[in-house]
């Protein structure tokens, strides 16, 4: 397949749905080739900007444009997209190949044609010995190889995935995503994946835009975000960091980067920040151990400490510990309106 | 369920074709086998030939008036099925515009049909306006009392008969299924014939049941509005019937039930209903 990869941009994007603003003039860049993942919470309108982009919601305003072109108010066909839709939406009644080669005979290719081309695609994705069943007959990760294969054989230039791995058990979750990220860097293709997982987002995306309340909260690559989160909500929704306040200002620390020194230890001059607290839970979880700590006044501080460090110490539930870190190893937060946050139980 | 099945429905079912196959004369039946109920109902026909008997004109005719009943049901059935699953978004509304499909079933069969006579007769309002329009100088005579007013009457009395089997199937259609139709490129036009025909399928040919076999037995419906002109399957065996010849009648049914079996499996022949449940 000749398929030549294309940037894709948004400008000002906006969906109101009635009153409600779903998605507020979001501005993204999207570089030709990239593994893109639309991270959020529900109801972060991620879902409604990649309808958007597809083609299957209209937007209020604002521009999509795919490589050269400005896409708009354009069918889906005519985009240059393809959409795997979640839990699939294969045709019922038509077997397999018949569901790959569907855009195809929407497009008059003969039958003989159609057939062989839809062959190919089954064999990209390794379904060539199900052509002939109905999607009723696989399993759920083979239903979908075969809605991948139906999405590609239209050679988008952007595949777009909406949370393409959430009807999957979490075996074949981590099978699916390892085969996804393998298939888009065969393809060179954009994939535009979206997740409400984190840990999704992280192992697949080369660019990560984490959104909430319509707009976009942060973007980059992985490793940037998991490092350098900016607001509270990030650094919240992508966990493995405590939020804690000093003074009048919030950082954000990760979890595996605090330290815990016990009182008696401790000099009265400390380099970098401390905050007392009692221990009030010690989980062992293999490769590491995770020490709850009650602080007063604010929420409870988690900390990852390897098994050799927690060793040395061995705290116990109750005993007194002072939490620091090195403060090269904090991120500022802006400080975001609190009506903007949310517990986050997702991001656990 | 089985117990009431066999004391309801094969039990009587297997009393007509054990009568249509005993003897009678002027005023009652003899319990002999004979197959004079069959032979007494084709009498002529062959020597008939090629002319067609009045017989087999009259099964002729109701599977005519059938056919024409079946496709005009199907056809609007399946259009305002279709609207109400597709272009009335809220459920409320659905449900409202259901109901109100009804609404002529509040009254009696007997009544609806009458209420055609004042608008269809020579006198009614249909030929009263175009009459006053202009447009026409006679009433037109094929208004009433004939095989125009037979059909109007059946698809008015039969038509909600289709809706609701293919509204049932059309409603449980995935919504992403017509997305995906769209996104792969495929027109209204192309969504309807490859995606929402073949997956409404199964209410298509339970309509079409319900619909085949009520106007195939029909005689009453024919009769009114026929002007006890037209004759009909139904018609024979309701004559039969009050001449006392039952085991004609009981033939007759046989040969009805035959043919509605018939048109029926040719029908589950092109979709296979058990399958499609």
């Amino acid at each position: 397949m000749a398929t030549k990869a294309a940037a894709l941009e948004l400008v000002q994007l906006t969906k109101m749905f009635g009153s409600v603003t779903a998605v507020d003039a979001i501005n993204l860049k999207i570089p030709a080739g990239s593994y893109c993942c639309l991270l959020g919470p529900s109801g972060c309108g991620k879902t409604s900007t990649l309808r958007m982009i597809a083609g299957h919601e209209y937007a209020t305003s604002g521009d999509i444009i795919v490589g050269p072109k400005n896409v708009t108010d354009l069918p889906p066909a005519e985009r240059s997209t393809a959409m795997m839709f979640q839990s699939y939406a294969l045709f019922p009644h038509l077997s397999v190949i018949d569901n790959v080669a569907f855009a195809l005979k929407m497009k008059g290719v003969a039958k003989a044609e159609r057939h062989a081309e839809a062959r190919k695609l089954l064999e990209l994705v390794d379904m060539q010995a199900y052509a002939a069943r109905l999607p009723a007959q696989l399993s759920g990760g083979q239903q979908q190889r075969v809605a991948l294969a139906r999405a590609l054989i239209t050679s988008p230039q952007i595949l777009l995935l909406d949370e393409p791995l959430s009807a999957l058990d979490p075996f074949l979750r981590l099978r699916m995503r390892t085969e996804l990220k393998k298939l888009q860097r065969e393809l060179g293709i954009s994939f535009i994946h979206v997740t409400h997982g984190q840990d999704e987002a992280m192992a697949l995306a080369d660019i990560v835009v984490l959104m909430n309340g319509g707009r976009i909260e942060q973007q980059g690559s992985p490793r940037d975000i998991f490092n350098h989160p900016r607001t509270e909500f990030t650094a919240k929704f992508i966990g493995g960091h405590n939020v804690i306040a000093v003074g009048d200002d919030t950082f954000a620390v990760r979890n595996d980067r605090l330290i815990l020194k016990a009182p008696a230890k401790v000099a009265t001059v400390t380099d970098g920040p401390s905050i007392p607290g009692i221990v009030n839970e010690v989980e062992y979880q293999g490769t590491y151990v995770r020490v709850a700590i009650t602080v007063e006044g604010s929420p409870d501080i988690s900390a990852q400490l390897s098994e050799s460090e927690f060793d040395t110490a061995n705290y116990a539930v109750g005993d007194h510990v002072l939490v620091s870190w090195d403060p090269a190893q904090a991120s500022l937060l802006k400080t975001t309106s609190s009506a903007t946050l949310t517990p986050s139980k997702t991001a656990a | 369920m089985m117990l009431i099945f066999a004391l309801f429905f094969l039990l009587p079912l297997v009393f007509v074709t054990i009568v249509s196959a005993w003897d009678y004369n002027e005023y009652e039946m003899i319990p002999a086998f004979s197959l004079r109920g069959y032979t007494d109902t084709f009498e002529g026909c062959i020597a008939d030939l090629p002319e067609l008997c009045t017989i087999l004109k009259t099964y002729l005719k109701t599977v005519k008036l059938c056919l024409l009943t079946w496709s005009l049901t199907l056809f609007i059935g399946f259009t305002v099925a279709y609207f109400l699953a597709f272009h009335v978004r809220s459920k409320t509304w659905q449900i409202v515009l259901t109901l109100l499909c009804t609404i002529p079933f509040w009254t009696s069969n007997v009544i609806r049909m009458i209420a055609w006579i004042p608008l269809l007769g020579r006198n009614g309002l249909v030929n009263k306006g175009l009459q006053g329009m202009g447009l026409i100088h006679q009433p037109l005579e094929w208004l009433l009392f004939s095989e125009f007013s037979v059909v109007l009457a059946l698809v008015h009395l039969f038509t909600f008969f289709m809706v609701v089997p293919i509204f049932n199937s059309m409603i449980r259609i995935d919504k992403r299924l017509i997305e995906a139709a769209y996104d792969a490129g495929a027109t209204g036009w192309q969504t309807l014939v490859n995606i929402i025909i073949p997956l409404a399928k199964p209410g298509i040919v339970i309509g079409s049941i319900f619909v085949i076999t009520i106007v195939m037995g029909d005689f009453v419906t024919i009769g009114v509005m026929g002007g006890q002109q037209i004759p009909s399957a139904g018609k024979i065996i309701e004559a039969r019937l009050n001449a006392l010849q039952f085991p004609a009648a009981a033939a007759n049914a046989v040969i009805l039930l035959g043919i509605t079996i018939l048109i029926i499996s040719s029908l589950t022949r092109i979709v296979d209903i058990r399958r499609e449940l």
